[in-house]
């Protein structure tokens, strides 16, 4: 393949960001705040909540270093964007950026003293990480198939931005009980609506022989220490009752939620207290006082200029399908709505590119995508959308060539992993690596082209938090420490049957698995639905199918899996197999170690 | 007249016009830092080669001297110098060059990557050369030695490490900062605008009168880009740990480090 040519075909109509979430100010005040600090006229306490608001966690056992979560409302992102995180990136934290579960880019390692350059560079291609942390409302979400997805109804896209634009530095906003959370999915099956404070998936319904598009909107759902489902507020919310909703949910929480146990602030909490038919006429009592109140329609600010694509001409030819073609168009891509477009997933481990990569995907969406841009997507992933159906194999080729055509993407291979011990103070164990240890396992052994794996998904989390939303896995693991005697061992809690689609469930805690088990585990578990299994049936739908009590054989329920994973997960003695006291990226024995955790501060 | 050339020597980067119309007068030297075979396929017209390997083989004074006084430098040549790594290896040589005594050496603010890149004229080109005296005065004040290092620390010196930021979590010199050498380029330039690096050391509460010691891996290259971005806004008293990390940890001496973070295991790499 001729690079020269294809670089030259580049088109210059590069999309730009129409809206500026960023602004320098704050990057200034920023700096100020952090001197302020370093002389001792601005306490610690003070600096973290200002610094959080502004999208800086502290870091893994020191507030010197921070992790400047960056938003992409909608997970839009432009060329132009994702060279300049490159940038920052190499600037100023370890030459790597962090695709989150939340859309988010995460630049970690970052010193207390640059998060202001950081910000400054952020503002300068409409960027902003306020409000991404902290208790206020974060990244607005939207399914990455938004707008290109066969299930949709609508394109909720411009309704997760106008929300994303309305709240952003709104008052209401600034000091909630806790963080709050909200999706805009595309259909039934490829977002997140459930397990978010509000889950929004869009629907019509003919009213007075008009049809007219609104959400099904669904409340208190969320994962964490104790998760709860949401539930759906009303058959039909009509587009113009959106807003009003939101604002109302948000009063109400504001009003009525608890600020003072820190473990149970969120608003699912909340709702359980309450008891859904309390919050939901609490809910709609106050979104008609919001209504009657406001001294104007207020109206989500809809852009629906419709999308202009752009040409996109890709002159070079290839000798040859280049090896793995087929595997990675059968695990990683997806057909549009619209004939001829496909969709492109690039798989990550644990959500990591490097700088150069990320020039490399900003390249190729100018390039490849019609759109000209990339969303990143609910899985630590980034997607192309818009990609012609004969330009996959040469999209394919210039992926191979930067270290991104891994398969898996759409398959159980692409596992989640949070930040785990590499930054996070709360973290017990590893993760991070551990995920991208299943998964370079995973494609080691072609499980990515396991049908029956297909729909089954692999999440980690390393502490008991759901960063990496383990309770809506088909396996889903949480981090802790074990111990024989008085070695400890990194050691995991193992969740069977999560799901986070219109059959939202959480997963049945099924078994301790230790760090160094957790891959034979899985594979173990495999083999049991292999031998298990009626025709036609998933990994996915067997689970489903024996945590509802309906095993058969030899696997009548979770508890009989439990029973068949004992001898793999019965930890040796030290003397036995040292390197099994040992978690992953370290050379010394495993001591659990945390230090203050900043999500509630 | 005296004021000019006094002006001249303590010009920091070069910016490429500049360098090219003083090639066209032939009022100065450019040394080529890059590998002899890199060297060979073109380089700025008129300029030397001296890959940095030369350099390292033995950066004596006495051999440093003669080097110097090969490439047909006196003690009023203007010298410019570049590589294609970030600056760092031409602000090795450079620093060499001044601290044996050489006052007029500048950087092209630019990379051999980027001259390419705009278009600008190359050479197939040796140039020939006829040796000529310089004399040799020595500048302890901008060389630090490890014995140096901490009795200053304790003084007040600010320790900057220029290594990126993964090997500085993973040890470096206590009581040090880590301004990795990526933060001091833009993305045209070996440096970026002296406002920016004002910023940025006034971010850490730097003040412009500090001592600041630099220090990276092993040679003093990354350093030697950080011992000239500070000297491009104006700080007087920088030194160059030379010998730098790999010279510390040989001589066993205290190593801090971030502890109970795998931060490694971010890397995509």
């Amino acid at each position: 393949m001729s690079k020269t040519s294809l670089s030259q075909s580049k088109p210059d109509n590069s999309p730009k960001p129409k809206i500026q979430w960023g602004r320098l100010e704050e990057a200034e005040k920023f700096a100020e705040m952090v001197k302020l600090f370093r002389q001792g006229k601005l306490s610690r306490d003070d600096l973290r909540r200002f610094r959080l608001q502004h999208g800086a966690y502290g870091s893994r056992m020191t507030d010197d270093y921070s992790m400047i979560r960056i938003k992409i409302p909608a997970g839009e992102v432009y060329p132009e964007q994702l060279e300049k995180i490159a940038e920052l990136s190499e600037s100023f934290s370890i030459g790597n950026a962090h695709v989150s579960t939340r859309q988010n880019f995460q630049l970690h390692w970052v010193a207390l003293e640059d998060v202001s350059e950081v910000m400054r560079g952020l503002a300068e291609i409409g960027l902003t990480s306020r409000e991404a942390c902290g208790n206020s409302v974060r990244n607005v979400m939207c399914s990455p198939l938004a707008g290109v997805c066969s299930g949709e109804v609508f394109d909720p896209t411009p309704y997760a931005l106008s929300t994303a634009k309305f709240l952003l530095r709104n008052v209401m906003n600034q000091s909630l009980p806790r963080k709050f959370k909200i999706n805009y999915t595309c259909c039934e099956k490829h977002g997140m609506a459930r397990i978010v404070d509000i889950g929004l998936i869009p629907k019509s319904e003919e009213i007075n022989g008009k049809l007219q598009n609104g959400f099904k909107i669904f409340l208190g759902g969320g994962l964490g220490a104790q998760s709860f489902v949401g539930h759906q507020l009303e058959d039909f919310t009509p587009e113009e009752d959106v807003l009003y909703t939101i604002i109302a949910v948000i009063r109400v929480y504001d009003r009525m939620g608890n600020r003072e146990n820190m473990a149970r602030n969120r608003m699912r909490y909340l709702v359980n207290e309450f008891g859904w038919e309390k919050f939901q006429n609490i809910v709609l009592k106050e979104r008609m006082m919001v209504k009657l109140t406001q001294s104007v329609v207020v109206k989500l600010d809809l852009d629906k200029t419709p999308e202009v694509l752009r040409k996109v001409s890709i002159s070079s030819e290839l000798p040859s399908p280049p090896q793995g073609l087929s595997r990675w168009i059968k695990s990683n891509t997806m057909k549009q709505k619209q004939q001829g477009y496909s969709t492109a997933f690039i798989t990550l481990e644990s959500g990591d590119i490097t700088a150069s990569q990320l020039r490399a995907v900003a390249d190729m969406a100018q390039e490849f995508s019609a759109e000209g841009r990339v969303r990143t997507g609910f899985a630590q992933d980034i997607v192309f959308r818009w990609v012609r159906d004969e330009d996959l194999p040469k999209l394919y080729a210039r992926l191979l060539e930067v270290g991104l055509a891994n398969p898996g993407a759409l398959t159980m291979a692409s596992v989640v992993g949070c930040s785990g011990t590499t930054s996070c103070n709360l973290a017990l164990t590893n993760s991070h690596r551990l995920a991208k240890e299943v998964q370079r396992k995973f494609l080691e052994m072609n499980l990515d082209e396991d049908d029956d794996l297909r729909d089954s998904t692999i999440k980690i989390s390393g502490c008991p938090n759901s960063c990496g939303q383990h309770e809506i896995a088909t396996i889903g693991f949480y981090g802790g420490g074990g111990r024989v005697g008085k070695d400890m061992y990194p050691l995991y809690t193992m969740l069977l049957g999560g799901r986070a689609d219109e059959n939202s469930m959480l997963g049945i805690t099924t078994t301790k698995v230790p760090a160094k088990r957790v891959i034979p585990v899985i594979l173990k578990v495999i083999e049991i639905f292999k031998s298990e299994k009626r025709s036609g049936e998933t990994l996915n739908s067997w689970i489903d199918r024996v945590a509802g009590g309906n095993g058969t054989q030899k696997v009548k329920s979770i508890n009989d899996i439990k029973e068949l994973l004992k001898p793999v997960v019965a930890p040796p003695t030290v003397e036995q197999d040292m390197d099994f006291y040992v978690d992953y990226g370290n050379d010394g024995s495993y001591h659990a170690r945390t230090g203050r955790g900043e999500c509630a501060a | 007249m005296c004021r000019l050339s006094k002006e001249k020597t303590t010009r920091i980067t070069v910016n490429a016009d500049t360098l090219r119309s003083e090639i066209r007068d032939k009022s100065v030297k450019v040394l080529d830092i890059r590998k002899e075979d890199d060297y060979k396929q073109g380089h700025i017209p008129g300029a030397i080669n001296f890959p940095l390997s030369i350099l390292l083989a033995d950066d004596s004074p006495d051999k440093v001297l003669q080097y110097t006084e090969s490439f047909g430098i006196n003690d009023e040549t203007s010298v410019v110098v570049y590589d294609d790594t970030f600056g760092a290896l031409a602000s090795r040589v450079a620093w060499t060059l001044q601290y044996i005594g050489h006052e007029d050496v500048s950087l092209l603010d630019i990379t051999y990557g980027s001259w390419k890149k705009l278009g600008l004229e190359t050479s197939l080109e040796v140039p020939s050369t006829s040796k000529k005296e310089h004399s040799i005065k020595l500048q302890p004040q901008i060389l630090a030695t490890a014995d140096y290092l901490m009795p200053a620390k304790e003084k007040g010196a600010v320790l900057m490490d220029n290594r990126e930021r993964l090997n500085f979590l993973e040890n470096h010199i206590p009581g040090a900062i880590n301004i990795p050498y990526r933060m001091l380029a833009s993305s045209e330039n070996i440096l970026r605008p002296k406002d920016e690096l004002k910023r940025m050391l006034q971010n850490r509460s730097i003040l412009s009168d500090s001592e600041v010691i630099t220090y990276c891996g092993s040679v003093g290259t990354l350093s030697g880009l950080g011992y000239y971005a500070l000297k491009s806004i104006g700080i007087p008293n920088v030194k160059l740990y030379v010998r730098s990390f790999k010279e510390w940890k040989s001589l066993e001496k205290p190593i801090e480090k971030q502890q109970d973070a795998n931060y490694w295991d971010l890397s995509a790499e």
